[in-house]
């Protein structure tokens, strides 16, 4: 069988494939946090970032297209798997008993339905603009004194101070670490990174970067209704 | 019978799923049994219980066991809703009755995957493992006279990690104990056993390529790493071995695709 072929229809193959679309949503969250991050730096700073993002322009688009697939592809595969694990055992236990399964591994369809209606929300809110027409024209003059760029700053002020919205994103984000805190091991152990060595370490450095991920994404809607992030003048 | 013990005895309530055939309906019946000693094995428990069944023209309950000392992996059945009942590194047959209270309802279950259908009560028929087995679990070699014991070297630490992944026992409790029903740690195993060896080398590709395909066809579910398979294995199997398999495969699929293949058709002349 070709090797397309094998990755998509194969049992190990899927797990590839879900590995690796999970690693590179892994590392765009990461980096989308960072980028984020900057909320707390003068507001030229986030301002121009966005701008450098959105001047790609053809390449932004090829890197939309790119988590869009890699996004496809892992809610397909996982709806695929779990509807093929499910028919494996056609007759239930009648004593459910769980020896090790974490409940964070357990609960990764949950976590996911909340992570996709809000991925959904979050482009609907910021990329898309829906419910906020006079965002589209506040801008902000770059360090240079005449460059116009989108007011990135002012629009996360405004959308946190909406305690709902700071709520759900809180949440949101919450569950994105659970689910993370299964995805980063088993996408370690799925591509084959994992030994009796290194599971320790491993398992360390995805307990601390879930809680990392979660802390700073939540300092972000706090820092804004606690009044530390203002709008600026 | 129970053999005379000092030892206290004490009374528990098997819950045992019974179904005539496949296609016969199942359920749960109960079965009292008093005087049990602590040193009884389970399935020394089930004779006894069965014993009595066929005294009173009854259908004994049908279990799979063959060793009766853990080295077979027949004695296949979930007990209290894991695989090999309570314990570490235990099969069903190395299970005694002190790990059970008295006044206990111990509920016993075949082992449940749609690769392995029930035959008959606790009877599973998991040939699927076989399948899965002759389809690369093997190496090629000319048979003749004994090879020298030292002829290939073995590096210590390949030899005894291959013989931690060579300890699988085919029991099928990895299966049992997933909630997906799937077979990697078993795979895992047998694809590990050999692939360590030197002797394993040239068939190494085709072995995992192979191993896994049957596996997928059996109709085994696929891993989502939770790792219930290593915890409920009689021989602590770990599921390290399944992140080997996984390198394994992913390096045996690139090769295949691109590793230039011979065009020559056979020997001289
Ligand atoms: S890996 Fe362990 S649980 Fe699975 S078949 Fe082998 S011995 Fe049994
Ligand atoms: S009867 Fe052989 S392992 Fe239990």
């Amino acid at each position: 069988m070709n090797l397309l072929g094998s990755l998509f229809s194969s049992s190990i193959g899927r797990k590839f494939l879900m590995a690796a679309t999970g690693l590179v949503l892994f590392g765009f969250v990461t980096g989308h946090l960072l980028g984020n991050l900057q909320i707390f730096l003068p507001p030229q700073k986030i301002n121009a970032y966005g701008h450098m993002l959105e001047s790609l322009g053809a390449g932004l688009w090829l890197i939309r297209l790119f988590l869009l697939a890699c996004v496809l592809i892992h809610i397909w595969l996982a709806i695929q798997l779990t509807l093929e694990n499910r028919a494996a055992r056609p007759q239930d236990y009648g004593v459910a008993h769980i020896n090790r399964a974490t409940l964070a591994s357990r609960l990764m369809a949950r976590t996911s339905i909340v992570v996709l209606a809000f991925i959904l929300f979050h482009l609907a809110h910021y990329t898309v603009r829906a419910g906020h027409p006079l965002w589209s024209e506040h801008t902000f003059t770059l360090a240079d004194g005449y460059t116009k760029v989108r007011d990135i700053h002012a629009m996360m002020v405004e959308g946190f101070s909406n305690v709902a919205v700071s709520v759900f994103y809180i949440i949101a984000v919450g569950l994105l670490s659970y689910h993370l805190a299964h995805g980063i091991g088993s996408m370690l152990q799925t591509l084959g990174l994992k030994n009796e060595k290194w599971t320790r370490g491993l398992e360390r450095f995805a307990v601390a970067y879930c809680w990392g991920y979660f802390l700073l994404n939540a300092a972000i809607p706090l820092a804004v209704l606690g009044g530390f992030v203002k709008l600026h003048a | 019978m129970v053999a005379p013990t000092a030892k206290k005895l004490f009374s528990v309530t098997l819950r045992i799923w019974r179904q005539a055939g496949p296609q016969q309906p199942g359920k749960f019946v109960d079965y009292p049994a008093a005087n049990v000693s602590p040193d009884m094995s389970f399935l020394e428990l089930l004779d006894v219980v069965n014993d009595g069944l066929t005294k009173d023209d009854g259908e004994p309950i049908a279990f799979a066991h063959d060793c009766r000392e853990g080295i077979c992996g027949t004695c296949s059945c979930t007990i209290n809703g894991k695989p090999h009942g309570p314990g570490k590194g235990i099969a069903t047959c190395q299970l005694y009755m002190r790990s059970f209270a008295d006044g206990d309802t111990i509920v016993v279950e075949p082992f449940r995957a749609r690769a392995f259908p029930l035959v008959k009560d606790l009877v599973t028929d998991r040939s699927a493992f076989d399948q899965v087995q002759q389809a690369g679990g093997f190496i090629s070699v000319r048979t003749g006279a004994a090879p020298d014991a030292n002829s290939i070297p073995v590096p210590k630490e390949d030899a005894d990690l291959a013989m931690d992944a060579a300890a699988c026992i085919g029991c099928g409790a990895c299966v049992a104990a997933c909630k997906n029903a799937s077979a990697m740690l078993f795979v895992a195993a047998k694809v590990s056993h050999l692939g360590l060896m030197p002797q394993g080398q040239p068939e190494r590709d085709k072995r995992v390529l192979a191993m896994v395909q049957m596996m997928d066809a059996a109709g085994f579910g696929n891993c989502t790493n939770q790792y219930e398979c290593s915890a409920v294995c009689p021989k602590t199997i770990t599921h390290d071995f399944i992140a080997r398999m996984n390198r394994d495969y992913a390096v045996a699929l690139f090769r295949e695709k691109f590793k230039p293949a011979s065009n020559a058709s056979g020997g001289a002349g």
